[in-house]
């Protein structure tokens, strides 16, 4: 399957922090074919790092989409049953609009002076999306970690455009534990000289601060249990650790496909995102919900461990929504949901066969 | 009688008597559902809105394949979360003997839902009783197959047992079944029955 990531732009969009972004960006991948009935539309959310090339492989770049074993013809979201849509989201650096896009006012990158993004504009940013490709109702939306707090936030924000929700391995709010990595992330960025307070478009880029930001990351990403098995205490050669050289690796890589300013506004997006900051309880926050829940996470994830889920569960539970849980054991950490699909590709294919029966 | 009847539902005569006591398009919670296919089968056939709670993680994850939706948790905590009255039939098959508080369990199930169903094996059986009187060692018989060390069984409880506490309770039976194998057994429950079912509300 060679794929390509379109852009859908649209006159503005109001935001929470009350700013218009005009105009505004969506970069998106579809797979499979709609039916004539526009019922098969399924939205896949991606986590932090994330864009909207989520299968198949890239036209220009020969890339593999990000959940390439969850989607495909016969995969948990099957594309010769479903209409897959995967956006690249708000404040993203992989062709929304983010911070390092053109301000029209000024003709220079926004940098810092792009407005302030929440998970909940992320998703209105997707309603637009699914509204011009003429769908009322998604049979679902799903994604991991971010994508899991964006899956929850459609269900919420717009109960009667969504069918079912899978969230996984994901949260109704960050643990001061969540918050607190992702501010090493930040704080790294912003400690590297070369982030020149967010204006390094067009020189260098804040490169070593934007790679110990990722390493951090991956640390999280990962579990004790699969970096002994990964890496072992074996050395790369005579000064490092196989693990050291992975993470530089992977640090290294990431600062050519991520904008430093992005990960500054998406980590503070997902800091930010709580379900109850307008509410008592979480239970309250699902008042209107209307979807049937899937809900996913996993043993070795410690990052966004198993009771937070469960929270979410407990909530829906509380107001007799439709949810079904699981746990499901993997030593992969939160990389999870993206490594170990197997279990998680049985769940889903019977959980969006058993929405369709309902709906019939 | 409805069509939905079968003899022996899924190799299991408990689940055959319990897929004859739901009304249709009502609202079924099965704790300890296993893979849910008696879920499955009452909302095929009855087209019931089906629920169920499992514990065992690989038995939770067929029953959700299968398209059930199932909460793995334990079923204690899982009838908290519940709001009054929220079901018309909460299942308990073969599952009451396993909790650690049995009765609480039963409250719970009649708070959250306006009848219930609790199918146990019946220690009173006569199989039982001679198992424990002649080998004068824990019983094992084919409905407790398990050596005293690795029951899930922790409360025995027998036919008579059960309608005391039912009375105690004041609780209001509507159905109660008793079962020799695939058979129904009217005379001497306490002594024939291997299998007691009984559908009770407040």
């Amino acid at each position: 399957m060679i794929t390509e990531t379109q852009i859908a732009q649209f006159d503005s969009i109001q935001l929470d922090g009350g700013m218009t972004l005009a105009p505004v960006d969506v970069a998106y991948e579809t797979y499979g074919e709609l039916n004539e009935a526009k019922t098969n539309a399924i939205l896949v959310l991606h986590a932090f790092s994330g864009d909207a090339h989520a299968a198949g492989i890239d036209k220009e770049s020969g890339n593999i989409g990000w959940w390439d074993n969850m989607i495909g013809p016969g995969k948990g979201f099957d594309t010769d049953k479903y209409f897959v849509i995967c956006t690249n989201c708000l404040s993203g650096c992989r062709g929304s609009s983010g911070p390092s896009s053109i301000n029209p006012e000024t003709g220079c990158p926004y940098a810092m002076s792009f407005p302030p993004v929440t998970i909940r504009d992320m998703v209105r940013l997707q309603k637009k999306l699914i509204d011009h490709l003429g769908i009322k109702k998604l049979l679902s939306v799903s994604g991991g970690s971010m994508g899991a707090m964006q899956a929850m936030q459609w269900a919420v924000s717009y109960p009667d455009a969504v069918a079912s929700a899978i969230p996984i391995a994901g949260t109704s709010r960050h643990s001061p534990q969540q918050i607190a990595f992702n501010e090493v992330g930040r704080q790294a960025i912003m400690a590297d000289p070369d982030w020149n307070e967010g204006n390094y478009y067009g020189h260098r880029p804040p490169a070593r601060g934007l790679a110990v930001a990722r390493m951090v990351g991956h640390i999280t990403y990962m579990s004790d249990a699969s970096m002994r098995e990964k890496f072992g205490r074996r050395l790369r050669d005579q000064n490092q650790f196989e693990v050291e050289s992975y993470l530089r690796y992977r640090g290294s890589q990431f600062v050519d496909r991520f904008d430093a300013n992005s990960y500054l506004y998406i980590t503070k997006a997902m800091d930010y995102f709580d379900l109850t900051s307008e509410v008592n309880t979480l239970s309250e926050a699902f008042e209107n919900v209307k979807s049937r829940f899937l809900v996913i996470s996993f043993t070795s994830d410690w990052l966004y461990p198993s009771y937070q889920s469960l929270e979410v569960v407990r909530a829906l539970r509380s107001r007799n929504c439709d949810v079904a849980y699981c746990e499901l054991p993997s030593t992969y950490g939160h990389d999870a949901f993206l490594v170990t699909v197997a279990d998680q590709a049985e769940l889903v294919r019977g959980f969006l066969a058993s929405t369709i029966r309902e709906r019939t | 009688m409805s069509k939905a009847f079968v003899p022996e539902l899924l190799g299991r005569s408990d689940y055959a008597i319990i897929s004859r006591l739901i009304d249709p398009n009502t609202k079924v919670l099965d704790l300890g559902c296993g893979t849910g296919e008696l879920l499955a089968w009452l909302a095929t056939h009855k087209h019931v809105d089906a629920r169920g709670v499992e514990i065992d993680g690989p038995k939770a994850q067929q029953a959700i394949a299968r398209g059930v939706s199932v909460f793995h948790s334990d079923l204690e905590n899982a009838l908290a979360d519940l709001p009054d009255q929220t079901f018309d039939y909460i299942i308990l098959s073969q599952t009451l003997q396993e909790t650690r508080e049995p009765l609480k369990v039963l409250r719970e199930m009649l708070r959250v839902g306006r009848r219930a169903v609790v199918a146990f094996p019946n220690f009173g059986h006569w199989r039982v009783r001679l198992a424990h009187l002649f080998t004068g060692g824990a019983p094992q018989t084919k409905l407790f197959p398990y050596e005293w060390y690795d029951s899930p069984n922790i409360h025995f409880l027998t036919v008579h047992d059960f309608e005391s506490l039912v009375e105690k309770e004041h609780w209001t039976v509507e159905r109660r079944i008793f079962l020799q194998g695939p058979r129904t057994v009217n005379l001497l429950p306490n002594l024939l029955a291997e299998v007691a079912v009984f559908l009770f509300r407040k």
